[in-house]
């Protein structure tokens, strides 16, 4: 079994056996991060850069551990301190990187689309780590891993976004995710957060979070992107608490076996209450283990492929 | 793919599971300090059943653990098929102890060479002994076994196929010659 693309652009189209097969394998480098020596030379002599245009914490040291837990040489290039700011062009930036010879680029840009204009400009294999508000591939793997380890399967689940779906890659990357594995999903948020045509998606719309909790299993939480302008959307952080935050009271009331999913950072009393993002409904740590886990995965699966 | 013959019987298979569990209890003095680990997929059955016989002989059940060694191979580079990998199961420590290696066919030895990687990486046992039902020889590394439960001389266009009813239809070892088409 190996994946039907060279490349992990987003998870549109990717078939059901494609995540199947990386979920399963996650399953195998989840032990290995429990190991007294947690790193297994299996990418040994492979060389993986990180190619950064966007801040990042989580993704990015997730990536870089990923790597350095598969016993590959990773270099890491950010814009800031690097001749972008010079104004080389991003062509220019990749051609000169490829020329040292590395055999993947993890990606992550603040324009949709870049990772696909990646796999037309350069032969190495392409790793989505974000594209704009576009997909955030492996943030939906570990979202989707990380509900399955808890209920122990994803068919038939109702999971619902909820937050600034409109802002949101991983919003996209779960969608596609997780209709292709079966789960019905929905969304919820302010109307100004939701954009027009999620039923085209096959997604339900909620408007009211004590609904959409009651009728899910799963909720998966996003951060309101107050970087991004989210603040023009609504009228302040504490009223969409108010009307949106996920508390301890609303889950006693609504549906006290639903599962709290964030991808991070959190906004403690924004999106989520401080109760419920230490309590005991949510996984937030665990996304994060096993996010170097499902980037372990990806990494082997596409590292080791070999090409017909 | 023809059968060109059957080595090992079921009621063979047994005694040889026998034997080789004795020679281990022997070697060690005993059955405290061992551990056993089984190689992904007929080793961890094998293991199994020496597990039981180690039981019957001594009244103690030795830890039994299963290892995957693909995250370890040397070929990645130049295979063609992508190798599948399943999970490491080891839920003790292997440090200070006497591990049992265990595996149903011993060929070039590379095999052996990835699991003693992994287990370096679990911990440091005090020994690692190596058990095999079949060398069937070929070596392309400097390895051999410490219990051998049968030495059968191969062509290189031969294999050996070991049987066990955990997965397949019976239990026994088949000699078989592999057609170049």
């Amino acid at each position: 079994m190996s994946l039907s693309s060279n490349h992990l652009l987003g998870l549109k189209d990717v078939p059901k056996e494609d995540i199947q097969l990386i979920l399963d394998t996650a399953i195998t480098f989840r032990e290995v991060l429990e190991r007294p020596i947690k790193k297994v030379p299996t990418l040994q002599g492979k060389t993986i850069v990180n190619l950064f245009y966007e801040n990042s914490t989580r993704t990015r040291l997730s990536f870089e551990l990923a790597q350095k837990r598969l016993s590959a040489d990773t270099i890491n290039f950010s814009k800031s301190g690097s001749s972008a700011a010079k104004g080389e062009s991003f062509k220019d930036t990749v051609k000169n990187i490829e020329a040292m010879k590395v055999d993947m680029i993890v990606c992550r840009h603040e324009s949709a689309g870049i990772p696909k204009y990646l796999t037309q400009i350069s032969n190495a294999k392409i790793i989505n780590a974000g594209d704009g508000r576009h997909e955030h591939p492996t943030q939906g793997l570990l979202d989707m891993y990380s509900i399955r380890e808890k209920v122990g399967k994803l068919e038939g689940l109702n999971v619902c976004i909820v937050g600034d779906i409109s802002h949101s890659r991983v919003a996209l990357s779960n969608i596609y995710g997780l209709q292709t594995m079966g789960a019905n999903v929905s969304v919820c948020g302010p109307s100004t957060m939701i954009p027009w045509g999620m039923e085209d998606f096959g997604v339900k719309v909620y408007n009211n979070i004590d609904k959409a909790m009651a009728e899910s299993d799963v909720l998966n939480v996003l951060r309101i992107q107050l970087e991004r302008d989210a603040g023009v959307l609504i009228p302040s952080v504490r009223e969409y608490h108010n009307y949106f935050g996920i508390t301890q009271e609303r889950i006693e009331k609504n549906n006290p076996n639903v599962l709290i999913l964030h991808p991070g950072p959190i906004n403690r009393g924004v999106e989520i209450s401080s109760e419920v993002a230490d309590g005991s409904s949510q996984v937030i740590l665990n996304q994060v283990t096993n996010g170097v886990a499902i980037r372990m995965a990806v990494l082997y699966l596409l590292g080791t492929k070999s090409e017909e | 793919m023809d059968i060109k013959a059957k080595i090992i019987d079921s009621l063979g298979l047994d005694r040889t599971i026998t034997r080789l569990a004795h020679e281990i209890i022997e070697h060690n003095k005993g059955s405290e300090n061992i551990v056993l680990l089984g190689m992904r997929t007929r080793g961890e059955f094998l293991a199994k059943r020496i597990q039981s016989k180690i039981n019957l002989i001594e009244g103690t059940k030795p830890n039994l653990g299963t290892l995957d060694t693909t995250l370890y191979r040397d070929d990645f580079r130049i295979r063609l098929k992508q190798p599948e990998v399943s999970v490491t199961d080891i839920s003790f420590d292997l440090s200070g102890k006497d591990v049992i290696l265990i595996d149903d066919v011993l060929y070039t030895g590379r095999t052996v060479r990835a699991a003693l990687d992994a287990i370096m990486d679990l911990g440091r046992p005090n020994t690692i002994q190596f058990c095999v039902l079949v060398d069937r020889g070929h070596r392309e590394m400097p390895i051999t076994a410490d219990y051998i439960g049968k030495n059968i001389p191969t062509s290189i266009n031969e294999e050996v196929k070991v049987k066990m009813t955990e997965i397949d239809d019976e239990d026994s070892v088949y000699l078989v010659e592999i057609k170049n088409s």
